[in-house]
């Protein structure tokens, strides 16, 4: 167990140790890159005489690297700089990149984790019935929606469901993430509001993911009935509930882990897309903000605390999936074999 | 090799052989088993035939189509609906572009993109996937945190990054860069895969009679997994899709040629989400990724019955 447990930490750290890495490599190696963009917007921002020793003032500020210094030293500054929680300062901004990102991110964990769970549960029951109905017609239409929805793309969903609840049915908000004229807290119409700016963004990706999982399930539950351990279970006078969840669902469940650790990447990747298109001020839509705005130390911070994010919800997905499959807990190779 | 043949029991080195050809190549054997059994297959299953025609639309549009259709100029009437002439059959958009020749002329680079990127994640992940599962031991524990790092970097915001560094123009590159980190995924699978089939009989007789690695990874090995190699091409293509009309949808990648996102982007930054009589102008393209992307969906689950008989046979019943 503490093996396995160690392995595992030693996993994360070792990405996020990469992805600050390739951080500090794409912003301060690359011939022309985005550390001397930098350099040229502070040259015009403060008139075209800047001394050069305040320019490597302001360069620290923004970017916590010294560009005089030799490339180890500003390695390791930067790196330092981020371990204790410092991202540089936003451009466009003038503002800590980490207080941008500190209020951004709870909504973009939010609206994510809820798609999440939702197409998860959604998507395994929907296809633990289209299993029991295989062959049925409910199992026909539902397989042929389910593969139409996969093929569209949540942020073009997420276009066609503005069109209709928000511009034509003017049921739903057409951006934000909350009413601003409530008061944050635990409050109805705050928690209200936060409900129905949610909606939309949730909606388009559940339902075009939920598809793709409830597929996958289905062919993982057929299969299983087809198993000697399941006749021999029914053969043993076991009943109906037991069989369905310890027999089918947990055996049918194990195999999509795959697929749930690449869902979690996906999920809070998406969220660039999917926040630009409902407007929603998370991490996701400030990240494309700065893109576009050559603001690259709120970029590389927005880009790091989302691998961040993924991150710990796979350290997450793991210890709490040791208590589905107690091989893995074990510690042996059998968690390989996913 | 027919084990309760008595005489050849007897005497097992008189034994002939009972296939004649063996040093000759069998063309007609060879077309039957490699190529028309399958393609009778395929033609039997409607998913393979409906994937199939979608593709081949694609395809046509990208190379005849685009010669058929003239590039889209800004003539013809503003905002114009679709199916009300012959001349605008999938309407205008604001400025009079006719929405038809920028789909079409939108398509040879999207294809490139996809054709690009899938080979590229298809062909890395079956090269990481086979090697890691194969060999084992410290090789396997590499590639695999390789591999395990890949998947927990978030691909979207990583390839907005990098293509925010990079600027490229080039659709191959474009293609290459979308599925930077999407082969991981792919590699995982095949290598638990490869981890089952390297202990069964013919791989350890392969290894026994010293045939080099290589060799047994490439002749007893990939062939096997060439059916999650080839679904996982469709979907890699699929997840191409996604990405590019997504990143061009949101001006993040350098506007270089027309593309689907780039007529989304135009759409929707124009208000044609706000009026029934301009929503067509994102119909349109949408109706046009997805039914790509429907198409090669419905091809790998073909694949998935061709490579899988059992799935084949429970259809027969």
């Amino acid at each position: 167990m503490t093996n396995w447990l160690t392995k595992r930490l030693v996993k994360a750290a070792l990405t996020v140790w990469g992805v600050v890495t390739l951080t500090f490599a794409l912003s301060h190696l690359m011939p022309g890159g985005p550390a001397q963009h930098i350099q040229a917007q502070l040259v015009s921002r403060e008139g075209g005489s800047i001394d050069p020793e305040r320019l490597n003032q302001l360069m620290e500020r923004y970017t916590n690297v010294q560009p005089d210094k030799p490339v180890w030293q500003q390695y390791i500054d930067y790196v330092t700089a981020v371990l204790q929680g410092d991202l540089g300062e936003s451009i466009i901004r003038n503002e800590p990149v980490v207080d941008i990102i500190a209020d951004a991110l709870p909504w973009t964990i939010f609206v994510m984790g809820l798609s999440l769970i939702l197409t998860f549960v959604i998507g395994i029951t929907l296809g633990a019935v289209m299993a029991y109905y295989e062959g049925t017609r409910f199992d026909f239409l539902s397989s042929t929606i389910g593969t139409v929805l996969n093929s569209t793309p949540f942020y073009l969903l997420g276009l066609l469901l503005l069109f209709v609840f928000a511009y034509q049915v003017n049921l739903l908000p057409t951006g934000g993430n909350m009413n601003p004229r409530t008061e944050p807290g635990l409050n109805y119409p705050f928690i209200r509001g936060v409900l129905i700016h949610a909606t939309l963004p949730v909606l388009s990706m559940v339902l075009t993911e939920a598809g793709g999982w409830a597929l996958s399930m289905r062919g993982n539950s057929i299969s299983i009935l087809g198993e000697e351990y399941l006749r021999v279970a029914r053969l043993r006078g076991l009943s109906d509930r037991r069989i369905a969840f310890t027999y089918i669902g947990r055996n049918a469940i194990l195999p999509l882990y795959t697929n749930f650790m690449i869902a979690i990447g996906f999920v809070i990747g998406g969220s660039v897309i999917l926040e630009q298109v409902f407007t929603y001020e998370g991490i996701g839509y400030y990240m494309v903000d700065a893109v576009q705005a050559n603001d690259h130390p709120l970029v590389m911070g927005t880009f790091l605390v989302l691998t961040l994010a993924v991150v710990f919800g796979l350290l997450f997905a793991d210890l709490t999936y040791g208590k589905l499959d107690p091989r893995i807990a074990a510690g042996g190779e059998s968690d390989e074999e996913y | 090799m027919k084990s309760t043949d008595r005489s050849s029991a007897d005497h097992p080195f008189e034994r002939v052989s009972e296939v004649s050809s063996t040093d000759g190549f069998d063309l007609s054997r060879w077309l039957e088993e490699h190529v028309l059994v399958p393609a009778r297959i395929l033609a039997e299953d409607r998913k393979t035939i409906i994937g199939a025609s979608i593709l081949t639309v694609y395809v046509l549009m990208g190379t005849v189509g685009v010669l058929l259709v003239p590039e889209p100029t800004t003539d013809g009437p503003r905002l114009q609906a679709p199916f009300q002439s012959l001349e605008y059959p999938l309407g205008t958009d604001a400025m009079g572009h006719d929405l038809l020749a920028m789909i079409v002329h939108a398509t040879p680079q999207m294809l490139q993109m996809i054709l690009a990127g899938a080979v590229f994640a298809t062909a890395v992940a079956t090269a990481v996937g086979t090697v890691a599962g194969y060999k084992g031991g410290l090789v396997d524990d590499v590639l695999t945190l390789i591999m395990d790092v890949m998947l927990t970097i978030p691909g979207l915001p990583l390839i907005i990054v990098l293509a925010a560094t990079i600027e490229p123009s080039n659709p191959l590159v474009i293609g290459v860069l979308l599925t930077i980190n999407t082969w991981a995924g792919l590699a995982r699978t095949i290598r638990a895969e490869v981890l089952s089939l390297r202990n069964d009989n013919y791989v350890e007789a392969s290894r026994l009679m010293g045939t080099p690695t290589w060799r047994i990874i490439a002749e007893d090995i990939v062939p096997n997994i060439m059916p999650y190699v080839l679904i996982n091409f469709m979907m890699a293509g699929r997840s191409v899709i996604f990405s590019a009309v997504g990143l061009y949808f949101l001006g993040l990648l350098p506007f270089t040629a027309l593309n689907w996102g780039v007529i989304l982007d135009m759409a929707s930054s124009n208000g044609a989400l706000s009026s029934t009589s301009t929503i067509h102008w994102v119909i349109v393209p949408t109706v046009v990724i997805i039914a790509l992307s429907y198409g090669l969906i419905m091809l790998s689950q073909g694949m998935d019955r061709l490579f899988n008989p059992r799935v084949r046979a429970r259809k027969r019943d």
